[in-house]
């Protein structure tokens, strides 16, 4: 592995996008756009926006840069430039990595822009402070990258990549405890909800809400979705192959 | 003779059914124009790709510069161009060229040189900051190409590198190629169109997946007593049949 390639690698990445101003536009604004919707949703119950909020917070980054990411990595795949990486002098990993830092400086923009819409504009409190928010929305984004950059993989066109969003995404958004606390649901989905990603990430920003201090909890919380990130980013690098 | 590529008994299966190639063997000599010319789908990608590594073979060898394909000593010597422009069309062709070249290892110190050479060499100075995009069909491919001679590889392997070009670009390009096989760099070239193989040093005929014959337009020409290479295909695949 090179750190001269891998960071040539994110720069190309950021590069591109800021070729694409509307893409840039939509990462950034999209988040905090739709928790601005939910905050007049929940206008006749305050206290359950505040507590709903802050898990928002962590889901909508982690969807928006699974999407992005597996989009833009198949059609590395499909426009060939893969296959011709794939012939250079370079390891794998500065590729992944490469795609890795340049989307967690993209959602480390897009975490400190929605939480500040949440936190400021939209009067949110939370018990654990800023910074602990912005710690766990950039861990929940990194995660969506590392899965997109592995689930991108088994999508052979862009019909199927998109898909993989409802298919993957939205089940554990449904058992993560945002809509039902996890054990009142079937043992089934509850053993369900304990082995997938997400359930930490959102479970991480529920302890920043409450608590005051960092708890334990908190950093096993995160310690989980890193472990995560880093095993689906090992995944994808298996999954692109020098020879098919 | 030097032998820059030597394939030995090659086939490769797409699926169990499928032979995309069947049973190939080659000796392809150094610092000369190779042209591995047939129909679509007759196995000349297939090829190209099991010579630069990318592709599986089911059974045989394959030798380039002396090492088995795919070795990673060979990824610093070698090229390769996809059929596929593969280049990324939201970047300028600066932006593009410097990353492909930093990929391939360019020093910091001679990368604004390299750059130069390279837009130099296929002739798009004027287009050096614009979007890949907003260039034209035929630009994109001599960008393409372009980042194929990052570094001056010893050996350059081109999958259609001439397709849809006008006449007097690939006139260009083959004074290129001359010019770079004068320096002793070995091209590999796929086409699927016949006056192409007329301006190769040696050809490789394929169809179906199976070598057709091998040697200078000239030696084809003569051995089938026919004027022209697209003559003398149809000869071999009639008499094949």
């Amino acid at each position: 592995m090179s750190l001269r390639k891998t960071f040539a690698t994110a720069l190309r990445v950021l590069q591109q996008l800021s070729h694409d101003r509307r893409t840039l536009a939509l990462i950034m604004v999209v988040p905090s756009f739709l928790l601005i919707i939910l905050k007049y949703v929940y206008d006749g119950q305050p206290q359950v926006f505040n507590q709903v909020a802050p898990m928002i917070l962590g889901i909508f980054p982690l969807t928006i840069m699974f999407i992005i990411t597996s989009i833009a990595t198949l059609r590395e795949r499909s426009i060939g430039t893969l296959d011709r990486l794939m012939t250079y002098p370079i390891s794998k990993l500065d590729f992944i990595f490469g795609y890795a830092i340049a989307f967690a400086i993209l959602a480390f923009l897009q975490a400190v822009i929605a939480t500040a819409v949440v936190l400021g504009l939209l009067g949110v409190t939370v018990m654990g402070g800023t910074i602990a928010v912005i710690i766990g929305v950039v861990a929940s984004a990194l995660l969506g990258t590392a899965l997109g950059l592995f689930m991108s993989a088994f999508a052979t066109s862009e019909f199927q990549a998109v898909q993989f969003m409802p298919a993957f995404i939205l089940p554990q958004l449904l058992v993560c405890g945002l809509f039902v606390a996890r054990d009142q649901m079937a043992p089934v989905l509850q053993w369900f909800a304990d082995v997938m990603p997400l359930t930490y990430s959102v479970d991480a920003m529920k302890q920043v809400t409450m608590n005051a201090t960092w708890t334990g909890e908190l950093t096993k919380d995160l310690l989980i979705v890193g472990a995560y990130g880093a095993v689906a980013l090992l995944l994808a690098s298996l999954t692109i192959r020098r020879t098919e | 003779m030097t032998v820059v590529i030597r394939v030995k008994n090659v086939s490769v299966m797409f699926g169990d059914r499928f032979v995309a190639l069947d049973d190939v063997s080659l000796e392809l000599a150094a610092g000369q124009v190779i042209g591995l010319i047939g129909p679509s789908g007759a196995g000349k990608t297939t090829l190209i790709r099991a010579i630069v590594g990318r592709q599986k073979i089911a059974k045989g060898t394959i030798e380039v510069l002396g090492l088995p394909a795919g070795a990673a000593e060979l990824r610093a010597r070698m090229s390769y161009m996809t059929q596929e422009n593969s280049i990324y069309p939201d970047l300028t062709v600066r932006q593009c060229l410097r990353y492909f070249a930093t990929m391939y290892g360019v020093k910091r110190a001679d990368m604004k040189q390299q750059i130069c050479d390279l837009v130099d060499m296929v002739d798009m100075q004027p287009q050096t900051d614009q979007l890949i995009s907003s260039l034209s069909g035929g630009q994109k491919q001599r960008v393409s190409l372009a980042a194929a001679l990052i570094a001056k590889p010893e050996l350059m392997v081109l999958d259609e590198p001439t397709v849809g070009l006008d006449p007097v670009l690939r006139e260009q390009i083959w004074d290129l190629f001359r010019k770079l096989t004068k320096q002793g760099t070995s091209l590999i070239i796929s086409s699927h169109v016949m006056d192409e193989a007329e301006r190769c040093d040696s050809l490789v005929l394929v169809r179906d997946g199976k070598v057709l014959a091998q040697g200078t337009p000239a030696e084809l020409r003569e051995r089938t007593h026919t004027k022209s290479v697209e003559e003398s295909f149809l000869k071999l695949v009639r008499s094949a049949a």
